[in-house]
């Protein structure tokens, strides 16, 4: 179903072979199911459990509360993650999306394997409050995870390992790959872009893409766009401990853009106008703030419609609206 | 024809090895005896002097044992594949481990690492001694808690004079693996034979955190996990944490 290249007929997910197929205009990935071997018991179990809010302290949180598919899995709306008990987290949820392809995750960088990217999520008294002892319990005593642990992994014992592994087979074949933009790129049934479009295409080549980089959309740095003249999240700095970090963010993918907002890692624009804007008239002389932004990016009102159009063009339907990646 | 020459080649070296060592292999113990300063450690009771001579007392002492490797007098090394082991002041049984299927012979140095190894700590999900379920896994910065000691000090500045020592990180410059090693008595070596167990007995002497190499006080330093703090405090117990007492062989 990811066979981005590939036109495959509609299959309901039943009997589609869960499959990672490497799009033909990306490069390798990183993970790679080496030590994770993909299959469609160990996919269904790691997306139940995606799903699965009696996970949480207070039974009111999954993984998909924050990470939801309709925003291109994000938290549509929330500034910054919203988890049990009301408690509003630090920092915007990114979307998930192409993962296995990151070297490293957070914002921060911090977090440096994929498969334990979720412990965070999982401990944090303010996202869902729990403990791995805890949740292992609790599947060992809940029908029918005792028989879909044996399904996936060929015997029914449940431990940490295994629900990290299953659910990184969910995580990690999120592929999104379908895009207009996608399409253009691999020439798929003679898509083009339009005038406005392609315009937008050339000014983002011109004067973003040194940063968010194609096909991912991010070159997987960490930089400051001037957003304060003093960040108060420190940023890598708080991974790396060297000055020079200090409120830089990892570059964040522009991919289904349309649907991840807010945006920044405070989530604190709502709208690609004012993210153009930003960039545009309201860089600030951040401390590290990268040289390439020192003057800003001049922006007229038509350029931004053009760049807006480009970044639509970045929204994959079949990604968002895939039924394999649904909760129900 | 490759195919043939291949075989050939594995059955003939296979041979000559088994010509060569009698591969038999053994198990040997290896025990952990926690002290303070030459005193018993006793969690949560106890009360035990730095060397600037500030009071303290320990609720959680665990650290990791890994790859570990025995070398003979004739240079061969043997490394215990997947050794990783998290020894626990609170767990008795922890503090005992036993490797099996270790080649016998006699054996004149033990090395290992205090901490994981740098692969590890990025790895994905591990199950055993590293499963992150043990408390020992930073989940915000990838990466292991190799030696961690939380107690009290009245000289501690912290809200209810707690200390808090989470030693780990892996990258330049605060680097905190650190690897103990130590020669065995050629009189005694580590004899593994088919018929026998023997014992290695260590003291690990957790008083070792804040000293050797820098006397730490807890007015100024009751906090670290990871950073140039936690590589003070590495140093201080890369040479005086371990000590081999003795072996029964
Ligand atoms: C309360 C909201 C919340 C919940 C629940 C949550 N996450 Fe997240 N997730 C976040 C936030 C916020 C971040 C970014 C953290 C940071 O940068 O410090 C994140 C980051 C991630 C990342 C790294 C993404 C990247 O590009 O770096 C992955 C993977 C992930 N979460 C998976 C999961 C899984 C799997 C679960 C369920 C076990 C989960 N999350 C539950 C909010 C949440
Ligand atoms: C010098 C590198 C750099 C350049 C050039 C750059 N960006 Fe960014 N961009 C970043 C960084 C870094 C962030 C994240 C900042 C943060 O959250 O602290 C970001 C964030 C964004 C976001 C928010 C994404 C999200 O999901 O939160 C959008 C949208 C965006 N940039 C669009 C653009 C556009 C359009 C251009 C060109 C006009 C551009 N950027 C040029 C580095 C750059």
């Amino acid at each position: 179903m990811y066979a981005c290249s590939k036109n495959e007929d509609e299959i309901t997910p039943e009997e589609t072979k869960i499959v990672f197929l490497v799009p033909s205009n990306f490069p390798a990935p990183t993970y790679n199911f080496e030590d994770n071997k993909l299959t469609n018991a160990g996919f269904a179990l790691g997306k139940k459990l995606f799903y699965e809010a009696r996970l949480s302290a207070d039974k009111s949180v999954s993984c998909g509360s924050c990470h939801q598919q309709f925003a291109g899995f994000t938290q549509l709306d929330h500034r910054v993650s919203h988890g049990v008990n009301n408690c509003q987290g630090k920092r915007n949820t990114p979307p998930l999306v192409n993962l296995a392809w990151q070297k490293a995750f957070f914002w921060d960088g911090g977090v440096k394997n994929i498969e334990t990217s979720p412990l965070n999520a999982i401990t944090d008294v303010c996202e869902m409050g729990t403990d791995l002892e805890t949740i292992v319990a609790l599947l060992k005593n809940t029908t029918p995870y005792p028989d879909l642990f044996k399904k996936a992994f060929g015997s029914p014992e449940i431990n940490s390992q295994r629900v990290l592994k299953s659910i990184t087979q969910f995580t990690a074949v999120l592929v999104s790959c379908n895009s207009k933009y996608d399409k253009v790129m691999r020439k798929e049934n003679g898509t083009t872009f339009s005038s406005t479009e392609l315009a937008g295409y050339n000014l983002f080549r011109e004067k973003c893409s040194s940063c968010h980089a194609e096909p991912f959309f991010t070159d997987f740095s960490y930089r400051s766009n001037g957003l304060d003249i003093t960040s108060a999240d420190e940023g890598r700095s708080h991974i790396t401990g060297v000055n020079t970090d200090f409120g830089k963010f990892r570059v964040p993918t522009l991919r289904n853009i349309e649907y991840t907002s807010p945006y920044m890692h405070d989530g604190r624009f709502y709208s690609l106008d004012e993210v153009l804007e930003h960039y545009n008239s309201g860089i600030k002389a951040s401390s590290n703030l990268d040289p390439q932004l020192k003057n800003g990016i001049a922006l007229s009102t038509g350029e931004r419609e053009q760049i807006k159009a480009f970044l639509k063009t970045l929204t994959d339907n079949e990604f968002i609206k895939n039924t394999l990646y649904s909760e129900t | 024809m490759a195919l043939l020459c291949l075989v050939t080649l594995f059955s003939s070296c296979k041979k000559s090895d088994d010509e060569i060592t009698a591969d038999t292999k053994s198990t040997f113990i290896m025990e952990f005896e926690n002290q303070v300063n030459g005193s018993p450690l006793v969690l949560n009771t106890n009360t035990y002097k730095n060397a600037k001579g500030e009071d303290f007392k320990i609720n959680i002492f665990k650290y990791y044992v890994s790859n570990i490797k025995l070398s003979k007098a004739d240079g061969t090394v043997f490394l215990i594949p997947e050794s990783y082991f998290l020894i626990d002041a609170s767990k008795s049984e922890s503090t005992i481990i036993t490797l099996k299927d270790v080649p016998t012979g006699d054996y004149t140095k033990i090395e290992y690492t205090i901490g994981v190894d740098y692969a590890r700590n990025f790895a994905g999900a591990q199950t055993g001694a590293l499963d992150p379920m043990n408390g020992m896994f930073w989940t915000w910065n990838s990466g292991y808690i190799f030696v961690k000691f939380e107690g009290t000090s009245p000289q501690s500045t912290a809200t209810n004079n707690t200390l808090t020592f989470h030693i780990g990180g892996v990258l330049d410059p605060n680097n905190t693996i650190r690897t103990f090693s130590t020669d065995i008595n050629v009189a005694n070596p580590l004899r593994i034979r088919t018929d026998k167990k023997p014992d290695m007995h260590f003291i690990v002497n957790a008083g070792a955190l804040f000293t050797g190499k820098t006397d730490i006080s807890f007015a100024k330093l009751n906090f670290t996990m990871g950073g140039e703090n936690s590589v003070i405090v590495a140093d201080n117990y890369a040479n005086g944490l371990f000590r081999l007492d003795h072996i029964h062989n």
